[in-house]
């Protein structure tokens, strides 16, 4: 796992997630990303992130890769923050959640590296 | 464009347990050198493509084991990799060294060995196409990245399981005619649903099998082939390629692959054509999904009317615009780095009138490729007539 993910995990662990917004365009990103996909420029600069997001999909998986292979069926979501990014993470404290419900994000340290979690709000 | 094809050849499709990826990938190119009338020492060139052998393998420089072991040691070999691509990206590339001028002969192909590794271990190597931190380290598996696209395009266009398992009832048809298929048994649409699940809404008879095999095409220069006296019918008329973020979450609508969409303008461009010109596809159908959204990237349907191909026979071997006659990735199997090459192996045969499934008549066919959950696409066009 590279360093600047974990970097990025810890930063939600500590409650204090980021993201990234384009100084010249408004796009917005996730690290490590220098140059904006929209307009080129190296302007990014470092934002806090919102703690709650809206689930764009979600899968239910039960047939995984070997470093998960134990936990299935487990639930990936793909959730869309107010901010306008994205972030994939494993389902906790529900079997399954609908597009639009809100989540809260969190991240899990395990034994080789972090997962990025989302619990379902209220 | 001047480049011809001169042959092309694919191995069975399935399981190689007594063959290796050198062994298998020598079969593949001298039947299509015999197939071209050619030998190893006409390569000029070598693209090959193969996605997960390093980790399957333990073993890189591939480009060059493969022309050692076929005995073309003096010509400059290269492999690919654009994940499951990678033939595509293979194909473009001999084709742009001799539309440049650059080389006469060019040997294209691709090979994969699957089987000889476990379940796991291949859904790993192949989850490497994703974006290792963002989705690997999340859990989410190949199937589940198109499971989630799955979704998205269901809820966006009222869809439903039955539209996805119609594509798989098709192209299972298809392949149980194809002698080189892996999967050689029909399915129905309770059969796909109740199939088990692998990643919800997608069940095991939603994706595509686990496969070994190779492919390879030879391609020339018009010039050569009319100095040599060869037999060409095909030419490769145009080639499109793209790319897009590497993570699906980093596209603002989950549900549409706008790398297809890219590398299809391109390739329909350069090929002097559009989507109405085209008689036969072989398209990635990794998943029942992929096939929806590559038929309406390629122009053949409007955006949320790809759902009903399958359904009501368009993309039929009889409908109006043929998709995978060949069983598709999903019956024919996919070894992923060869697949590119072995869909244009399929279309040449369809404009040579030699397919197992044959469509009537064709005169243009379309091969499109997909790295990835469509970070990376390729769609190279052919022709029937040779030069
Ligand atoms: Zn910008």
């Amino acid at each position: 796992m590279q360093q600047w993910f974990i970097d990025f995990a810890e930063r939600i662990d500590d409650g204090d997630p980021i993201y990234l917004a384009c100084e010249e365009c408004g796009t917005t990103a996730l690290p490590p990303r220098s140059v904006c996909p929209e307009c080129g420029t190296r302007t990014f600069e470092e934002r806090s992130l919102s703690e709650t997001a809206t689930v764009t999909a979600s899968t239910t998986i039960f047939s995984s890769i070997p470093a998960y292979a134990d936990e299935t069926p487990y639930t990936v979501v793909v959730a869309t923050f107010d901010e306008g990014v994205r972030l994939t993470g494993q389902l906790r404290d529900a079997d399954s959640v609908e597009p639009g419900e809100t989540v809260t994000v969190d991240a899990e340290e395990r034994d080789d590296g972090w997962l990025v979690t989302f619990s379902p709000t209220g | 464009m001047t480049v011809q094809i001169a042959g092309v050849a694919s191995t069975e499709f399935g399981e190689h347990p007594d063959s290796s990826t050198r062994e298998l990938f020598t079969d593949a190119a001298l039947e299509a050198l015999e197939d071209a009338s050619l030998s190893v020492h006409d390569i000029e060139e070598l693209y090959a493509g193969n996605f997960i052998g390093d980790l399957t393998d333990d073993q890189a420089h591939v480009g060059a084991m493969l022309a050692d072991y076929i005995g073309a040691r003096e010509a400059a070999s290269m492999r690919t990799e654009s994940a499951c691509a990678s033939a595509s990206s293979a194909a473009r590339s001999g084709a742009q060294a001799i539309a440049a001028g650059d080389a006469d002969v060019a040997l294209v192909g691709g090979v994969e060995m699957m089987h000889a590794s476990g379940l796991g271990e291949v859904t790993d190597a192949l989850a490497n196409a994703a974006d290792n931190e963002y989705e690997n380290e999340a859990g989410l598996t190949f199937p589940g990245i198109y499971a989630l696209m799955a979704q998205a395009y269901m809820r966006e266009f009222d869809a439903d399981q039955e539209d996805l398992a119609a594509v798989a009832v098709k192209n299972y048809e298809n392949g149980t005619t194809n002698p080189i298929a892996q999967r050689l048994e029909e399915t129905d649409v309770e059969n796909v649903l109740d199939s088990p699940p692998v990643a919800t809404p997608l069940n095991l008879q939603d994706c595509c099998p686990i496969t070994d095999g190779a492919s390879a095409a030879v391609l020339v220069s018009a010039a050569y082939a009319e100095e040599h006296g060869l037999e060409t019918t095909v030419s490769f008329e145009g080639s499109g390629q793209s790319s897009d973020s590497l993570a699906l979450q980093d596209r603002p609508d989950l549900a549409r692959t706008r790398a297809a969409e890219r590398a299809a303008d391109q390739a329909y461009d350069s090929a002097g054509i559009s989507p109405d010109d085209v008689d036969v596809v072989e398209l990635h159908d990794c998943f029942t999904i992929a096939e929806i959204l590559a038929i309406e990237s390629l122009g053949f349907f409007e955006r949320g009317e790809g759902a009903r191909g399958a359904v009501e026979g368009e993309t039929a071997v009889d409908g109006r615009i043929p998709v995978n006659t060949s069983g598709g990735l999903l019956a024919k199997g996919h070894p992923v780095g060869a697949t590119g090459v072995a869909q244009l192996v399929e279309i040449t045969k369809q404009l040579e009138g030699r397919h197992p499934n044959q469509v009537d008549d064709p005169t243009v066919g379309l091969t499109h490729t997909v790295g990835g959950s469509g970070a990376s696409c390729v769609v190279n066009v052919l022709r029937a007539g040779g030069e």
